[in-house]
């Protein structure tokens, strides 16, 4: 058996004693969260444009907006970290992550002030998303538009 | 002859805890040790405006209860021995500002409770102290906000995960009989086996606490069996078992009456991960709890060995590991000379 007791291979050794990380159960969960989120986005979107008779990519704004209102709300009143635990990627991934973010460090950040607190740390963990993707979008948009021009 | 062994105090004088007084957060209050604690909240506010606020009422309470139960007051204090996880050990600080008692910040992470409980008991000792106050105190959402993300934001449950004890314990020392005595202390070195994990800190503090208790009893030359309980801080069920085995490589077994406060205070069901950390956690769980026990008797002598990961969220981004430590201290059930 290996011993533990060796300062060098301790990361190494120390992993036969970590629980074992349910991945299936979490890819399952991610998927079946993740994907009523979007059942209930695409049922907005459905509804803004058939009972409110909206254009597809207004629609889509609205349903946007809509479901980081909702996320935002229950992230203020508690709820939303919780239904986190459970949900795991499946709630981190889609809009309603992105809000909860920006919301809850605004919430943290309240006793610092308006300025030096909410404002210096909305953007705390959401920031990074933000960058990674004004880059990548601009990486990609460029890609999009030389193959276009290729293609014609 | 106050060192005995490598790391050992053993103090000449019988040292006693007169009082203590805790106080914890609602979660806390829900766990199996409740009826321990001399005062819960229902609200991890506090009644205060922020985390920060509220955890100085959580140490601020807990002193007025435990010089209560003493009969003493601010005045009759020497030293004040305290810390916290905050930056700048701000709690105790501004805590210490309001009571007016010559005053020593300490920070050893979560081992900072055994830490304090060992110098307070060493300056009794050493004559430069009559009476001692050693407290400390841990804030979920603000160590939370300090060291990981914002208290409501989502993410997924991580298993080795700790959860920071909402609370604050505090003990008044002094030779003053009474029915605990502080009997020996052993300070840790610092141990650092390559684990940069801050998710799993019972894995990386481990090696540390096993390092504590193997000196220990190099030292005193006790065996695991006179001791009816060997606590640790918050190894948590990750880093327990780790624990025992690496004693057990050195043949040392302590699996029989090892216990893990961060175990002993929640429940398996309530949502804390791995179990509770944080420097409340030992302290209460030691001032509440197995104080109590070695009041009544029923247990006669426990070596408390409270565990601290001096972690950095700065350094740690910089891709360094997690330095430990473990300090430890033996109460023992003085019978009944009572105070």
């Amino acid at each position: 058996m290996v011993k533990l007791n060796d300062p060098k291979n301790y990361s190494k050794n120390m992993k036969s004693y970590q629980p074992s990380v349910p991945y299936f159960m979490n890819c399952l969960k991610a998927f079946l969260f993740g994907g009523a989120i979007c059942v209930i986005g695409q049922s907005l979107q459905e509804m803004y444009i058939h009972s409110f008779h909206f254009t597809k990519d207004n629609a889509g704004n609205l349903t946007s907006a809509t479901l980081i209102l909702i996320s935002a709300l229950l992230t203020g009143f508690g709820v939303y970290d919780k239904f986190a635990r459970y949900a795991g990627a499946g709630s981190l991934v889609p809009v309603t992550g992105f809000a909860n973010s920006i919301t809850s460090a605004g919430l943290e950040s309240k006793s610092e002030g308006i300025v030096l607190g909410i404002a210096t740390n909305l953007f705390k963990l959401a920031g990074a998303v933000i960058v990674f993707g004004v880059v990548s979008a601009t990486v990609f948009g460029t890609i999009r538009l030389f193959i276009e021009h290729l293609l014609k | 002859m106050g060192k005995i062994g490598k790391q050992t105090w053993r103090f000449e004088k019988p040292i006693y805890i007169n009082a203590t007084g805790t106080t914890v957060g609602p979660l806390e209050s829900q766990g199996p040790l409740k009826d321990s604690f001399d005062k819960w909240f229902d609200k991890l506010h506090c009644d205060e405006k922020n985390w920060e606020a509220a955890e100085r009422k959580l140490l601020q309470e807990a002193i007025t209860i435990c010089l209560n139960k003493g009969n003493q007051t601010t005045k009759n204090i020497d030293i004040f021995l305290a810390g916290d996880l905050l930056n700048q050990t701000v709690t105790s600080n501004f805590v210490a500002r309001e009571i007016q008692i010559p005053f020593l910040g300490l920070f050893g992470a979560c081992s900072t409770s055994m830490e304090s409980l060992a110098l307070g008991a060493q300056l009794i000792d050493s004559g430069y102290a009559q009476t001692a106050l050693c407290g400390v105190s841990s804030h979920n959402g603000a160590a939370e906000r300090q060291f990981r993300y914002p208290t409501e934001y989502g993410g997924p449950t991580v298993k080795t995960k700790t959860f920071t004890v909402t609370g604050a314990g505090v003990a008044l020392l002094s030779q003053k009989t009474s029915h605990v005595i502080v009997k020996e202390a052993i300070i840790g070195k610092v141990v650092d086996w390559g684990i940069g994990d801050p998710n799993n800190m019972g894995t990386a503090m481990a090696p540390a606490a096993a390092d504590t208790i193997y000196t220990f009893f190099q030292d005193t030359g006790y065996n695991p069996q006179d001791f009816d309980m060997i606590v640790t801080g918050d190894l948590s069920s990750v880093g327990s078992p780790i624990l025992k085995q690496l004693l057990s490589e050195k043949k040392l077994d302590i699996s029989k009456n090892h216990h893990d406060c961060g175990l002993m205070i929640y429940r398996p069901n309530q949502p804390v991960s791995a179990g509770g950390s944080g420097c409340a956690c030992s302290a209460v769980v030691t001032y509440g709890h197995l104080v109590k026990q070695l009041t009544k008797g029923t247990i006669k002598r426990v070596l408390v060995v409270a565990t601290g990961a001096l972690l950095n969220p700065t350094v740690i981004m910089q891709k360094e590991t997690i330095p430990c430590i473990a300090h430890g201290v033996v109460l023992e059930a003085a019978g009944g000379q009572n105070s």
